[in-house]
């Protein structure tokens, strides 16, 4: 971890969808090389950090800068050329479902290089390799199982070497096999490919193990950040408590609602 | 409570404009995306196999029984006035200015049409789209684009089989059952129908249905709520909206390209 000028920098991030307010001044900042985690109650908006990182969607409020860029404000073939700097690891893999495995990850390849089919052939095989399913490279994707989907959905993430790889919730369907070579994946690519990673995950002990800096999130605001020692010495009892899975404390376990009784005793409406 | 009414209807109608401003967008964006296919003929080949190829089966079948019926009617009215031996002209020019362009795009939107929906709304669903996007490939040009070109080919090609069909089976009823002469059948016509009224009006007529039914088709798909029932309403909205599309604009060209 360097303390060089970040490669994303967020700053009083405000976002809403419909009446529901997501994020209400978010500060964020992520440098490069190393491994940042992203975690926070489910429904928080991580999914929503990242798709506003990648430019999907736009803030109402504040700025999102990738390697310098304002991303909401970048033109189409700006924005398309940033993204090809980044890998994102989907939450449920979203491999296309018309192609094979090894197809899938030769997309992002035949898309953007004029590379020769024995090269592309070379690099999807080192990449399936990486995740362990080399031998399953003529499946198609509805014959994967949900765990093997994101790991070759993961290995569809790097085929393009990209400068930063978000990962939605990596770790989800994986036996603790698979779950460890993961873990060590992710931090040997970082560090062999000079990634820059973003981790949004509810597995605390892998997330923590190879996370360098923590931010939580919660009610659209960043509770607590540092590394892991820190956070677990942090004042705030929100933080101990979520690292800890407590059910109880300050951490709402609810979707806001209204009181229960009173929800209870109405008669009409869901 | 009439203020809530009125709120609401205010509503719809700004959600209605809302969706027509949204399609036109998304339509000049797959135009826009037109050009990048010439480099990208595969893409367009693999889609004109599924929206044409696929649907021949249907319109050949269409078409047969259409033309047969329509030699049996006319057959019956015209034999009145003994004039039973204009049957060809009745039977190929009810196919080549109508029939063949209506009903082959109806048919084409129950069946290409609902399939492009339900296949692009399910792509969005599973996320499919948006991680297209994040592998800085736009999806308007990779999956729309070519989609719409080759429904705007494929509509016009599937009327001709569609009308070409129609005329035999109106030969094997009228020629083969009837008794009508099978010189006649052929010379009448060839005598009385115009290339330019009618085949190129009909043709005219199947293009715009074409650009229609799959503009409506790729916009519901591209539109739907991402979920199971979204998707499914979409499917419905296609085979609704672009059947209506097609008999009023059916109207409005006919009144256009006859009705002086
Ligand atoms: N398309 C959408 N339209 C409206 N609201 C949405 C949409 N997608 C998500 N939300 C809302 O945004 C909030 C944040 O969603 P998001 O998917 O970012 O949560 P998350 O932190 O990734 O949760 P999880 O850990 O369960 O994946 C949720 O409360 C959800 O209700
Ligand atoms: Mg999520």
């Amino acid at each position: 971890m360097t303390d060089t000028t970040p490669l994303i920098r967020i700053r009083d991030l405000h976002f809403r969808r419909g009446e529901r307010v997501i994020f209400n001044g978010v500060d964020l900042d992520i440098f490069p090389g190393g491994i940042t985690a992203i975690m926070g109650p489910s429904g928080t908006g991580k999914t929503t950090l990242l798709q506003l990182i990648g430019g999907q969607l736009k803030p109402t409020r504040g700025t999102v800068e990738v390697d310098g860029q304002p991303v909401h404000e970048l033109r189409r073939s700006a924005l398309y050329a940033l993204r090809r700097k980044m890998g994102m690891l989907f939450q449920n893999g979203a491999l296309l479902t018309d192609m094979n495995v090894f197809e899938n990850i030769a997309y992002p390849i035949r898309e953007h290089t004029e590379l020769p089919e024995s090269m592309i052939r070379t690099l999807v095989l080192m990449k399936l390799e990486a995740v362990g399913l080399r031998g399953a490279r003529a499946l198609m994707p509805n014959q994967l199982s949900c765990g093997m989907a994101r790991r070759v959905a993961l290995a569809r993430g790097i085929a393009l070497d990209p400068m930063i790889m978000m990962y939605d919730e990596p770790f989800t369907g994986q036996d603790p096999i698979s779950m460890g070579v993961l873990v060590r994946l992710i931090r040997s690519l970082n560090e062999a490919m000079g990634l820059t990673s973003i981790i949004v995950s509810h597995d605390i002990a892998e997330t923590c193990e190879i996370a360098d800096m923590i931010y939580l999130l919660a009610e659209g605001r960043v509770v607590a950040k540092g590394s892991l020692p820190e956070l677990q010495q942090h004042e705030s009892a929100w933080a101990r408590q979520f690292l800890n899975g407590e059910p109880d404390g300050p951490v709402p376990f609810h979707y806001p609602a209204a009181d229960l009784a009173e929800d209870l005793l109405t008669m009409t409406g869901t | 409570m009439f203020f809530d009414w009125l709120q609401q209807l205010g509503h719809r109608g700004l959600d209605i404009f809302e969706r027509i401003g949204r399609a036109h967008l998304l339509f000049f964006a797959i135009l826009a995306g037109q050009p990048g296919l010439l480099s990208r003929p595969r893409l367009v080949i693999a889609q004109l196999y599924s929206v044409g190829v696929l649907s021949l089966l249907i319109i050949v079948m269409s078409g047969l029984f259409v033309g047969m019926v329509l030699a049996l009617q006319g057959y019956n009215t015209l034999v009145k006035f003994g004039a039973e031996e204009s049957l060809g002209t009745v039977v190929a020019l009810s196919l080549v200015r109508e029939l063949g362009p209506v009903v082959a795009a109806l048919l084409f939107a129950g069946r290409a049409g609902s399939a492009l929906t339900a296949e692009i709304g399910l792509m969005k669903t599973t996320e499919q789209l948006s991680a297209m996007e994040m592998m800085a490939v736009d999806p308007i040009r990779r999956i729309l684009a070519p989609r719409f070109l080759a429904g705007f080919i494929a509509m016009p090609l599937l009327a001709s089989i569609f009308s070409a069909v129609g005329v035999f089976g109106g030969y094997f009823v009228g020629v083969g059952q009837l008794g009508v002469d099978a010189g006649s059948y052929w010379s009448q016509m060839q005598a009385n129908v115009d290339i330019y009224d009618d085949i190129v009006n009909g043709v005219i007529k199947s293009l715009v249905f074409g650009l229609v039914v799959t503009w409506i088709a790729i916009f519901e798909g591209h539109d739907c709520t991402p979920t199971s029932e979204g998707v499914s309403r979409a499917t419905t909205r296609t085979v609704v909206h672009s059947s209506l599309a097609v008999l009023a604009l059916d109207f409005i060209l006919t009144a256009l390209m006859f009705g002086d």
